[in-house]
């Protein structure tokens, strides 16, 4: 389905702007502070600095201090105060500085912002948004470049969202600030600033220059739960997500192979319709993530896609993912699956 | 060259043992009325030898001592002992329950019922707590939160507010200012401290009040919550029960051993006391103190309750096993329902035919609440909530995988 579908307040009047992630994201926190007095941001330097990516730059000089603010080097502290203000009625959109980071907040996460309303039978809920850049192709070593979706999704009463552009991003973002429950917003990092098709060598093409980084200026959502087929095709289902999705395009151009590529976007709860509707068609599907290969999250959806569509099936379901390894420094593009790696997935799935 | 010994590991033991008594000197106690009592807007560095004494205000005699005994009207006084004796009967009947099988589990407050209690008389409409399990007390001595329906919630029947998620005794109760409570230990405490940010940042007037045992303080949420607390200048207030046992663990073994919990609250920037658990003038008084000091944007106070878990930590403990069995009856702080009576009488405002009279009447009440909500089913008869409940609320909106397993399971 085509992304402006799913916008519920975008008119045709809409005015766009060519946006980059950043800016993307920016403007949405932008949009929701503006339009919900409830609403909060805070993280590490997301403040007066604005975040090491920028993503928060300027929202504390229009919010003022008690909106937007720094909080102090601990995970477990930002999401913990989330969970008390949305127990208050607040909106917290917290920011973790790199995915690698979250760990310290498990216990918030997993045990109490996934479980208070379940627990409390609606008396509490914990309608907070946790943002957190992931992935790796910067350099980022083992700490700064882990895509940890699937410890997420493992968990019962998460939403868990990877956009892969400006567009989405920024209407997945309202629609998870608006969400009841609570998210787990994962941004991938190698895509703030371009769609990155992995030939990690040529030149960085900006979002400008790309369809999806033009982006409405005001409010409008992405609907969670909803996947895009962000190329339609005949003769295989690629089901991928986040730093992958351009990736897996790039690698479907260069094997000549009329690839549907579907962009999960939200991992968790997914759209099963549209992945199951496509592989009934093609007969053939690969999976595409950067993660790590076991009990990842294309575990799942091999899975699924089993379990819905064994008889349409020509071929075994392939996974193209990263290593089962730590995202190594200076080997990083020895482990990321590029666009060769992919394609040899794509051709592998044609013969069988 | 300087010859060293071999180094050796430190693990602090309990003085007392089974077959041991235990030396309470440890406990470092204050003369009642020998503790100043500073202005609410005191600085946090100067509350510092408020951390390392007791605020007392009852002596063995029963007598009010000193700047913390506030004039305070004894018709509060007893409505604060009659929520105890509620309290301790509601623990021993449910203990009883338990055993027949009618519920899962159960832990009793005993021996700690002046704490939560005599702390919810100082608080006000719209506060929000955020317990541990051994706060009942804040619940039992409201008017507004029905006995029955607790009970309820024990036995996991077909009127349990919970739905039969819940282990017993994990309420939650928002309209009464009760939070969730969590069963994982201390992750309430940071969220107390955010829940108060928010008060803040709307600019309103409510204060929060987080509670965590002696054990958990040794888990990051606790350090991290005195750090949130401080850094924000949070209007909370941060109760630490020092009841001197974590299940078999005593409380050296959480970091007690040659300080104070109060001190560590000191040592974040936040105003600190450690005060009797088992007074009810000085716990009243002193959550008084921080409660005025938060609601006037003065920041954060950390209460160090000392008092003694008199039960065990809950009913699949045997205390026997790691303590004196008589150790309560040696405990210096006594018996806090004794100490009010104590006093109530020593001020000509109770007697002794009163007392019996409310025991018998808070009994009655009990069982009463008891049979009404055990007509609703217990555990042990199998009247529960429906299975097909258990897939509700993961999600605000029933996701569609949900509803396929709700059907694969037939509900």
């Amino acid at each position: 389905m085509d992304v402006t579908e799913q916008s519920s307040e975008t008119t045709a009047s809409a005015r766009c702007t060519p946006m980059t992630m950043i800016q993307a994201l920016r403007s949405a926190m932008d949009v929701m502070l503006e339009r919900d007095s409830n609403v909060v941001v805070f993280g590490q330097d997301v403040g007066y600095f604005g975040g090491v990516f920028r993503c928060t730059e300027g929202l504390q000089k229009k919010y003022g201090q008690s909106r937007v603010f720094d909080a102090p080097i601990s995970e477990g502290g930002i999401v913990g105060a989330a969970v008390g203000m949305g127990a208050y009625g607040l909106r917290a959109v917290v920011e973790i500085q790199f995915a690698d980071y979250f760990y310290p907040a498990s216990d918030q996460i997993v045990s109490e912002a996934a479980r208070l309303r379940y627990r409390s039978v609606g008396d509490f809920t914990a309608p907070i948004t946790i943002r957190m850049p992931c992935g790796g192709g910067i350099y980022g070593g083992q700490t700064h470049s882990q895509s940890p979706e699937a410890m997420f999704t493992h968990v019962c009463g998460l939403r868990t969202v990877m956009p892969s552009n400006p567009y989405d991003a920024k209407g997945l973002l309202i629609a998870a600030i608006e969400c009841d429950d609570p998210v787990i917003f994962l941004e991938p990092k190698r895509l703030y600033n371009g769609p990155f098709d992995g030939h990690h060598d040529s030149p960085v093409i900006p979002w400008s220059q790309h369809r999806l980084g033009a982006v409405p200026e005001g409010y409008y959502t992405v609907a969670l739960a909803s996947a895009s087929v962000l190329r339609p095709g005949s003769e295989l289902t690629v089901l991928t997500y986040g730093t992958m999705v351009f990736v897996a395009e790039a690698a479907a151009a260069e094997a000549g192979i009329d690839a549907e590529i579907i962009d999960l976007r939200s991992i968790w709860p997914l759209d099963l319709e549209t992945i199951v509707a496509s592989v009934r068609k093609t007969g053939r599907c690969v999976v595409v993530h950067e993660a790590t290969r076991t009990s990842g999250f294309g575990a799942e959806l091999v899975a699924l896609v089993q379990e819905h569509c064994f008889y349409q099936l020509e071929a075994p379901i392939e996974r193209v993912t990263g290593w089962d390894t730590p995202y190594p420094h200076a080997q990083e593009w020895a482990y990321f699956p590029g666009p060769e790696r992919v394609a040899a997935g794509f051709k592998r799935a044609m013969q069988g | 060259m300087t010859r060293h010994q071999a180094l050796h590991l430190h693990v602090p033991e309990p003085t007392g043992r089974p077959g041991r008594e235990t030396d309470f000197s440890y406990l470092r106690l204050s003369r009642a009325g020998k503790i100043r009592r500073p202005p609410v807007d005191t600085q946090a560095l100067a509350t510092r030898d408020l951390a390392y004494g007791l605020v007392r205000v009852l002596d063995d005699e029963g007598r009010a001592l000193g700047p913390w005994a506030s004039q305070i009207d004894p018709q509060l006084l007893r409505r604060g002992l009659a929520a105890m004796m509620k309290t301790r009967i509601f623990d021993a009947r449910m203990l009883i329950a338990q055993r027949q099988k009618k519920m899962s589990f159960y832990m009793q407050c005993l021996g700690e019922e002046a704490i939560a209690i005599a702390h919810a008389l100082a608080l006000a409409p719209g506060d929000m707590c955020f317990p541990t399990y051994r706060q009942q007390g804040l619940l039992l001595v409201r008017e507004d939160v029905d006995m029955v329906e607790m009970i309820c919630q024990l036995l996991s029947n077909g009127r349990d507010p919970l739905k039969g998620r819940q282990l017993p005794v994990m309420y939650s109760y928002k309209r009464a200012g009760f939070f969730s409570i969590s069963g994982n230990l201390a992750t309430q405490f940071i969220q107390a401290v955010g829940w108060a940010m928010a008060s803040a940042i709307k600019g309103d007037t409510r204060i929060a009040s987080g509670w965590i045992g002696d054990g958990a303080t040794a888990e990051a949420d606790f350090d991290t919550a005195l750090t949130f607390a401080h850094v924000y200048r949070a209007p909370v207030i941060l109760n630490v029960v020092n009841n001197q046992w974590a299940i078999s663990t005593f409380q050296g073994i959480a970091g007690g051993e040659g300080t104070t919990f109060a001190a560590r609250g000191v040592g974040c920037g936040i105003a600190s006391l450690r005060v009797d658990g088992n007074d009810f003038l000085a716990v009243h008084a002193a959550s008084q103190w921080a409660a005025e000091r938060a609601r006037s944007n003065f920041g954060p106070t950390l209460i160090e309750w000392v008092t003694y878990r008199a039960g065990p930590h809950s009913s699949s403990d045997d205390p026997g096993k790691y303590r004196p069995a008589d150790d309560w009856a040696h405990f210096p702080l006594g018996d806090p329902i004794a100490r009010l009576k104590q006093h109530l009488i020593a001020i000509g405002a109770w007697s002794e035919k009163e007392n019996e009279e409310a025991q018998r009447e808070l009994e009655a009440q009990v069982a009463a609440a008891q049979k009404e909500a055990e007509s609703h089913g217990t555990l042990a008869d199998g009247h529960l909530r429906s299975a097909a409940e258990m897939f509700q609320d993961v999600y605000k909106e029933l996701p569609e995988h949900l509803r396929r397993q709700r059907q694969e399971l037939g509900v």
